[in-house]
């Protein structure tokens, strides 16, 4: 096992590391939300620090993908500031909250960190590569100057995996999340400042998937998803996770509404929680894609939402949620350009 | 549990003949909830009235269910109904088992299920009813009329002659509206100018009615009673007060190549006008577009000459807000442009025009000074061809669907005065229906045919052509004597079908009015409240309604002008209690509510809540109910369901849904 490396996770960036620390250490921010080391290589955690010494566990790796905007939500209600380290994708979601006064921009250090795309260990695993020990060439390296330049391409990179059946290697490129092929590009919406080099990872058409469901007669397109959804176990990560799910209570969670009973009480009752889930984040939903990272099942969550998207885009004009923190929404807002409702309807 | 009663209608033959009455009966009693269900045969009239009051009195009713016709109806009697016999209004539903069932359907099996399932959810939603209580909200004693047309400056006179205040808003210089624009009016010929230039004299001179001349409508908020308008006073460029009217600017400036907007195109007009002499107000505007001075910064020569020292170069559009109780539209109309009709030849000869540059020329104001001549080399015509119909009663989407219905009317007058005044001349009319109900109208059509000799063919014409002479060749098909026509022609006039004045969407838009397809303002009931919008407080004057001639428009916007005075002579509103409600403990204060409401009647506050014991200060969605006007849009935009409509809860309509597909 290498130096430095925590259950086989490796550690963080030393530039990232040492400016955290000094923040703290001024009481510019309270605490710091990044992520710490999992049980295994592959599943670093969310996690807060708030002192140096605790700092020792910070990790920051290939394989923390997951989206800390959320988080603010509850940070903003704390004294003080909190550090929080954010992709360029987690930034968009970041603004989404701040248009929908979820969060408090005065209580985040945003610190913009690097991204050359993040790995998926269902990747690793659909290569046939299982009995993972651990994992070399997760690790960012980054250098001192320069924040946001471009690092080198994937292809160079390879992830050294140890198994239980010895030794394989894996390009880093061939691992990435699914949300990495459609990268939204490297720029961070949102930020104090910048550490880190980032690089463009997107190689696929964003909404070729949804095009080929589209192309599907409605029987065909019944049979896909009733197939995708049957796998739900209602574990509700995908809801947990996502940053557009940000109720204070959800209506499936409520007694108020009849909508959990009447999910229980059919028997397809996965199709009408995530056919609802898809309707409440619609517009707003910056296509962040952890709902499908975090899916055990690995149902294509993201699918929903990208229809909805790119009828949006269809019907009032190209938008991505969560470009900024001012412009208007268009599931929300009127112009006189709009679609006619009955448009709407005729697409189906 | 409610104690709810169940009365089916008969509404003579109109359900039962299609619907089992009695077996819609029997069905609803087995309902949860349900202590009473009889029917009778018409619930609405005293007899059945007395009924549901007996019962109410009887079984000690909580909620009633009738079984009827369209809420929009009868709903209100039925609350009367069970509020004189001492039960909440809003304990009452209407299930609507006649237009919604027994005139949509012919199979009775197959109506009696579906009013059964209409009953059904009625009492689903009935079970979940809590008692509402309305509120109350003042009218403001002011009326606004859009447009200045005959239909608005009648609007305008009638309600400051009931002694309410008017403003009269109108986007172009002067009132006046189409109606200037034309030479005679049938069935009587005589002068359009004659008869309407004293009125808008008197609207000017009214001490009640203030007139917003080039100025448009920005922004509507508020609700009946209660209208909050923006104006958009455009910048005239000339003082009003100080401008005398004495047109030598007008003379005197040297940009003379704009096409007049009153002459419909057909001659040129000064940078600095009044659209006719007539114009009220009689202060010219500058069209900053076509101004030597505003596109260079050279020229002045309007403020030179202007003994007045009335121009003002400098000055800007101005808003004015203004409270109103009631809206009255009337924007009015224009001609189709004749783009995809170019059979016709419009574009490519200047001897074919519209009826209404017709009536310019025929005008002794007009670009020919009511001389009837070719306006390609200014001949007098021999021969005349008028083409009905062109772009109404189109069964394509070049054209309009509907009849104009002035058009039949005016060609024959065209045809007469023609006639008349040059009996050399002849005419000819292609028509598909000669169309002219009206007092004294079939009788003026008459006229032109058999006293002044109109020749008129039944047929339509495919096409114009434009021979190298300067004559029109004219293919026709004259399908009484089943053969085709070719003719030469002097001039051609085409009867364009009228269509609403294009702004009229943003204007609805602005007041929440529904329009239809055509963009035609869509009224409360097409028969009992032709004059009234579906929105409270927004009534309907003119042709911005539906195609119609001046009488008719008169009698129009003096029934509007009723139904506004009917509001304005109120002192209070009962307000609707179907409101939203935020519900503070689900509330995330995302604001997409806010974003939504198009009455601007939800608003946010910091406020601590107890959430189970949590105490916090959380952003927190205010509705103002009197403000609200219960469209539910917040509702469903809510992503947590934190908003709710009172009497329309999530929960009932769930009910209702799950009623239906039991």
């Amino acid at each position: 096992m290498q130096e430095g490396m925590k259950n086989g996770c490796a550690g963080a960036p030393a530039v990232l590391l040492e400016r955290i620390s000094t923040l703290l250490a001024e009481g510019t921010v309270a605490r710091v939300l990044g992520w710490k080391a999992g049980d295994m290589a592959y599943n670093p955690e969310p996690a807060y620090f708030e002192t140096q010494e605790a700092l020792k566990d910070f990790v920051y790796d290939g394989f923390c993908g997951a989206n800390l905007s959320k988080y603010m939500i509850e940070a903003s209600k704390l004294e003080g500031k909190t550090l929080v380290c954010l992709k360029p994708c987690d930034t968009y979601s970041f603004n989404q909250l701040l248009k929908e006064h979820r969060v408090d921009r005065e209580k985040a250090y945003i610190i913009g960190v690097g991204c050359g795309g993040k790995l998926d260990v269902e990747q690793i695993r659909r290569k046939g590569i299982k009995g993972i020990q651990s994992i070399d060439g997760a690790q960012l390296v980054w250098e001192e100057s320069d924040p946001g330049t471009e690092l080198k391409g994937i292809g160079d990179d390879v992830l050294t995996i140890r198994t239980i059946y010895g030794e394989k290697t894996l390009p880093y490129g061939e691992a990435l999340l699914e949300r990495c092929h459609v990268c939204k590009g490297k720029e961070h919406r949102v930020y104090d400042e910048l550490i880190g080099q980032s690089r463009d990872t997107k190689d696929a058409d964003r909404f070729a998937q949804v095009e080929r469901i589209e192309a599907m007669s409605p029987e065909e397109k019944f049979a896909f998803f009733q197939q995708e959804l049957s796998k739900c176990i209602r574990c509700n990560a995908c809801r947990n996770v996502c940053p557009a799910c940000s109720c204070r209570k959800c209506v499936f969670d409520s007694n108020k509404f009849d909508s959990s009973q009447k999910a229980n009480a059919d028997s397809f009752e996965e199709k009408m929680f995530h056919i609802i889930r898809a309707f409440h984040v619609a517009g707003r939903c910056t296509d962040c894609g952890e709902c499908s990272r975090v899916c055990p099942q690995g149902i294509p969550l993201h699918l929903f939402n990208r229809k909805f998207i790119k009828d949006i885009n269809e019907l009032y004009g190209t938008y991505q949620a969560g470009e900024n923190a001012e412009d208007k929404m268009p599931l929300t807002s009127f112009d006189f350009g709009d679609a006619e409702p009955g448009i709407v309807g005729e697409r189906g | 549990m409610q104690r709810i009663g169940v009365f089916v209608c008969h509404c003579g033959s109109n359900i039962a003949a299609t619907v089992d009455v009695k077996k819609v009966v029997e069905m609803a009693a087995l309902e949860p909830g349900v202590v009473h269900a009889e029917d009778y045969q018409y619930m609405c009239s005293e007899a059945g009235q007395s009924l549901i009051a007996k019962a109410i009195q009887e079984k000690q009713l909580t909620g009633l269910v009738v079984c009827s016709c369209s809420p929009r109806m009868h709903e209100t009697t039925f609350r009367k109904a069970a509020e004189r016999a001492g039960l909440n209004p809003y304990m009452v539903e209407i299930a609507n088992i006649r237009e919604h069932c027994s005139w949509i359907h012919k199979d009775m099996e197959e109506a009696t299920r579906k009013a059964v399932i209409l009953a059904r959810a009625a009492i689903a939603k009935v079970n979940l009813n809590t008692p509402l209580q309305p509120g109350e909200s003042r009218v403001t004693k002011r009326a606004l009329v859009i447009g200045g047309g005959i239909a608005g400056i009648q609007t305008a006179l009638d309600i400051a002659d009931a002694g309410y205040e008017v403003d009269i808003v109108e986007k172009t210089p002067s009132i006046g509206g189409r109606m200037s624009q034309l030479d005679k009016t049938f069935p009587t010929l005589d002068c359009s100018a004659c008869i309407l230039t004293p009125k808008m004299v008197e609207a000017a001179a009214h001490e009640r009615i203030r007139i917003y001349t080039y100025s448009e409508v920005e922004k509507v908020s508020g609700f009946v009673g209660d209208f909050t308008v923006d104006i958009r006073k455009k910048a005239r460029s000339v003082d009003m007060d100080k401008c005398t009217g004495c047109g030598v600017c007008q003379e005197k400036c040297p940009s003379k190549k704009t096409p007049s907007e009153f002459n419909r195109g057909l001659n040129n007009r000064s940078a600095i006008y009044t659209p006719f002499a007539q114009a009220i107000p009689n202060v010219p505007v500058i069209d900053r577009e076509h101004c030597i001075k505003f596109q260079t910064g050279k020229c002045g020569v309007c403020a030179k000459v202007c003994q007045a020292g009335a121009i003002d170069y400098e000055q800007k559009d101005e808003i004015v807000t203004e409270k109103y109780g009631a809206i009255v539209v009337a924007t009015g109309f224009d001609t189709i442009k004749l783009d995809q009709y170019d059979e016709y030849a419009y574009s490519q000869s200047k001897d074919v025009i519209t009826s209404l540059e017709l009536e310019r020329i025929m005008n002794a104001a007009g670009p020919t000074k009511g001389h009837l001549e070719r306006l390609s080399d200014g001949k007098p015509p021999k021969e005349m061809v008028f083409i009905q119909c062109v772009g109404s009663r189109c069964a394509d989407e070049r054209g309009k669907s509907y009849c104009s219905k002035i058009c039949c009317m005016y060609t024959a007058k065209h045809a007469m005065l023609i006639r008349d005044k040059y009996p050399d001349v002849n005419v000819t009319v292609f028509y598909i229906d000669v169309r002219t109900p009206g007092k004294n109208f079939d009788e003026f059509y008459r006229r032109a045919v058999e006293q002044y000799g109109v020749n008129y063919i039944k047929g339509q014409v495919g096409k114009v052509i434009p021979q190298p002479d300067g004559k029109l060749l004219v293919q026709g098909v004259d399908l009484l004597d089943n053969r085709r026509i070719m003719k030469e022609a002097d001039m051609v006039v085409l009867a364009t079908a009228i269509e609403p004045n294009p702004d009229v969407r943003k204007i609805a838009t602005m007041l929440t009015a529904s329009i239809d397809t055509n963009n035609f303002l869509t009224e409360a009931h097409a028969k009992l409240r032709p004059v009234e919008s579906p929105t409270a407080g927004i009534f309907l004057s003119g042709v911005c309604q539906g195609p119609k001639d001046i009488p008719e428009t008169v009698a129009q916007a003096g029934a509007a002008a009723v139904k506004a005075i009917g509001l304005l002579a109120k002192e209070k509103l009962t307000t609707n209690p179907c409101t939203a409600k935020s519900d503070e403990l689900l509330c995330n204060g995302c604001s997409v509510c806010a974003n939504v409401c198009p009455y601007g009647a939800i608003t946010y506050e910091e406020r601590q809540v107890n959430d189970h014991g949590i105490r916090e200060v959380r952003r927190l969605a205010v509705v103002n109910s009197a403000l609200c006007q219960g469209c539910g849009a917040c509702t469903v935009a809510c992503p947590s369901g934190a908003m709710d409509l009172q009497g329309f809860s999530n929960r009932q309509i769930i009910a209702e849904v799950d009623a239906i597909c039991r």
